[in-house]
């Protein structure tokens, strides 16, 4: 009853906001209809080219590539934070030389490597997966090296009272610990990724969801934007939905 | 003291640690104990008094300054591999159920997955908790842990017991069914415990013989008692029996100023 209730008052805002953009672009209530059809596009005109990319079959193509880049950014980013982040927690020398340069790294704005990636790697997905890597890598870097660092002193201590070797408390101990803070940050990660991706093409690239936006911005197809980013927000709802079941499943000792 | 083996044998034991720019603070002046095999020792003492630290001396996590640690004869070094160690805080690892945190202590020893959960299933059904083998340890209550605990620790069959304020978090009624369990449990092949607890109505009610412990710091033994009240005992009632009365007057008289002495230097709103 009161989720129904919620769902119709949700779906209820979308209602009211595409009948607000639907009035403005076709009647003169907001002013000249014309001018804003040119800077918003219109609702039907919008859906009528997402059902088209989708009957057409254009855009499964695009999906797929910015759906790969992302997933391989995460993939290689959450790998290279987890091994860099146990080393540098469990060799405390190691992270304190480092530390500077890690702090450095992680505070220039991931935007600017991406002409040089692009030089690096060419246009092709790879440049877009080095700068997802990029985002992904620190998330997950610090949320390890966290995770390893604030093993509750009480678990440890039982742990090695139970006869624990220093292998065994790795695998039953640090790496349960350190997954358990990468994966309250999965979200965040994920999410990096696909920024990563979809900005790495928007900056210069021949395929995916970055490169139809930008594309259609080239040639003021106002429709064609819109329509990329409603494609774009439906992709990243529905990867954020799977990470939800993920974490579900990963996390389901922290429920209370 | 004769010769014979002792389960721990703490000579002439002190343990001091390092402060950041403020020099070695001693918690514990040379001291020596001895917890006879199969015998039930409590060890009492005003807050901060190191009893606790004398506990991981034992225990192995941590290194007296001075003197040895002999376990069942044997010098101590590293970890102690023959005690089990009943913690203060909450240990059971979060991300395992029930029954892996019992069963894990058989595992990682070498003993078959198969097995080992069997055992854990008879060692969860001694302390009550079968039906909760699935669960995750949030999902328990504070004496519920416990229990848990009580088996992983049990399932291993230590020859010494080590317990370090074990019930202390839990209520007063908690605290009594724990104790009787507790004591259910050791006398089926009674190891030698040492238990350390703030608790004086407690440690009389299940120790064969109690020693208290001057305020910190360098704080070293200064009473030993036996308490020959005899067993099996059920930890609710004894408290009414005049021989206990009498036992916990005679500690408590001597424990008073040491407590007292605690409270002053730690300042009125000593906990």
């Amino acid at each position: 009853m009161k989720k129904a209730v919620l769902l119709c008052l949700q779906v209820l805002v979308a209602v009211v906001i595409i009948a607000v953009w639907q009035l403005a672009s076709t009647t003169t209530l907001f002013g000249n209809p014309k001018t804003i059809e040119f800077f918003f596009a219109d609702p039907f005109s919008v859906m009528k080219r997402i059902v088209q990319w989708f009957v057409d079959g254009s855009i499964w193509y695009h999906l797929g590539i910015t759906l790969s880049e992302s997933l391989l950014a995460f993939v290689l980013g959450s790998l290279g934070g987890v091994f860099f982040g146990f080393w540098f927690a469990r060799r405390p020398l190691l992270a304190a030389v480092f530390d500077p340069y890690v702090k450095a790294a992680n505070a220039l704005p991931r935007v600017v490597l991406a002409p040089i990636f692009a030089l690096w790697f060419g246009l092709g997905i790879w440049s877009k997966v080095a700068l997802g890597i990029t985002l992904v890598f620190f998330i997950v870097f610090f949320n390890v090296y966290q995770g390893v660092k604030e093993v509750s002193r009480p678990v440890l201590d039982n742990a090695r009272m139970l006869g624990m070797s220093e292998r065994q408390l790795l695998r039953h101990v640090y790496v349960p610990s350190a997954l358990s803070w990468m994966f309250s940050s999965l979200h965040t990660s994920v999410g990096f990724a696909v920024v990563g991706a979809v900005v790495g093409e928007y900056l210069g690239s021949a395929a995916g969801l970055g490169y139809l936006i930008q594309q259609a911005e080239g040639v003021f197809d106002v429709v064609g934007v819109f329509a990329g980013m409603f494609v774009l927000m439906a992709f990243v709802l529905i990867v954020d939905w799977l990470v939800t079941l993920v974490e579900q499943r990963l996390l389901a000792w922290r429920a209370q | 003291m004769t010769d014979r083996v002792q389960a721990v044998r703490l000579k002439q034991v002190s343990i001091a640690f390092d402060l950041k720019d403020r020099g070695r603070f001693e918690a514990v002046a040379a001291t020596d104990l001895a917890v006879g095999d199969g015998e039930f020792l409590s060890i009492v003492g005003p807050t901060g008094c190191g009893k606790s630290t004398l506990l991981n001396a034992a225990a192995g996590l941590l290194q007296p300054s001075t003197g040895t640690v002999e376990i069942f004869g044997q010098e101590l070094k590293g970890i102690n591999r023959q005690a089990g160690y009943l913690f203060q805080q909450d240990s059971l690892m979060p991300w395992k159920t029930v029954i892996e945190n019992v069963a894990i202590g058989l595992e990682i020893a070498g003993t078959k997955r198969s097995e080992a959960r069997r055992m854990g299933m008879e060692w969860l059904e001694r302390v009550g908790l079968a039906a909760f083998a699935d669960r995750y340890p949030q999902m328990l209550s504070g004496g519920q842990r416990k229990r848990v605990g009580l088996a992983q620790v049990l399932i291993r069959n230590p020859r010494l017991l080590l317990m370090d304020e074990p019930f202390g978090p839990l209520d007063a009624q908690t605290r009594l069914i724990m104790g009787d369990l507790l004591l259910k449990l050791w006398s089926e092949n009674r190891k030698a415990v040492m238990f350390v607890t703030h608790d004086l109505d407690e440690a009389i009610a299940l120790s064969d013989r109690v020693v208290i412990m001057s305020a910190g710091p360098r704080s070293s033994i200064i009473g030993d008692f036996p308490i020959p009240l005899e067993r099996p005992r059920a930890v609710a009632d004894i408290r009414h029996d005049p021989r206990f009365n009498r036992l916990h007057k005679e500690i408590w008289d001597a424990l008073r100023q040491e407590v007292l002495r605690a409270y002053g230097q730690t300042g009125e709103d000593s906990r």
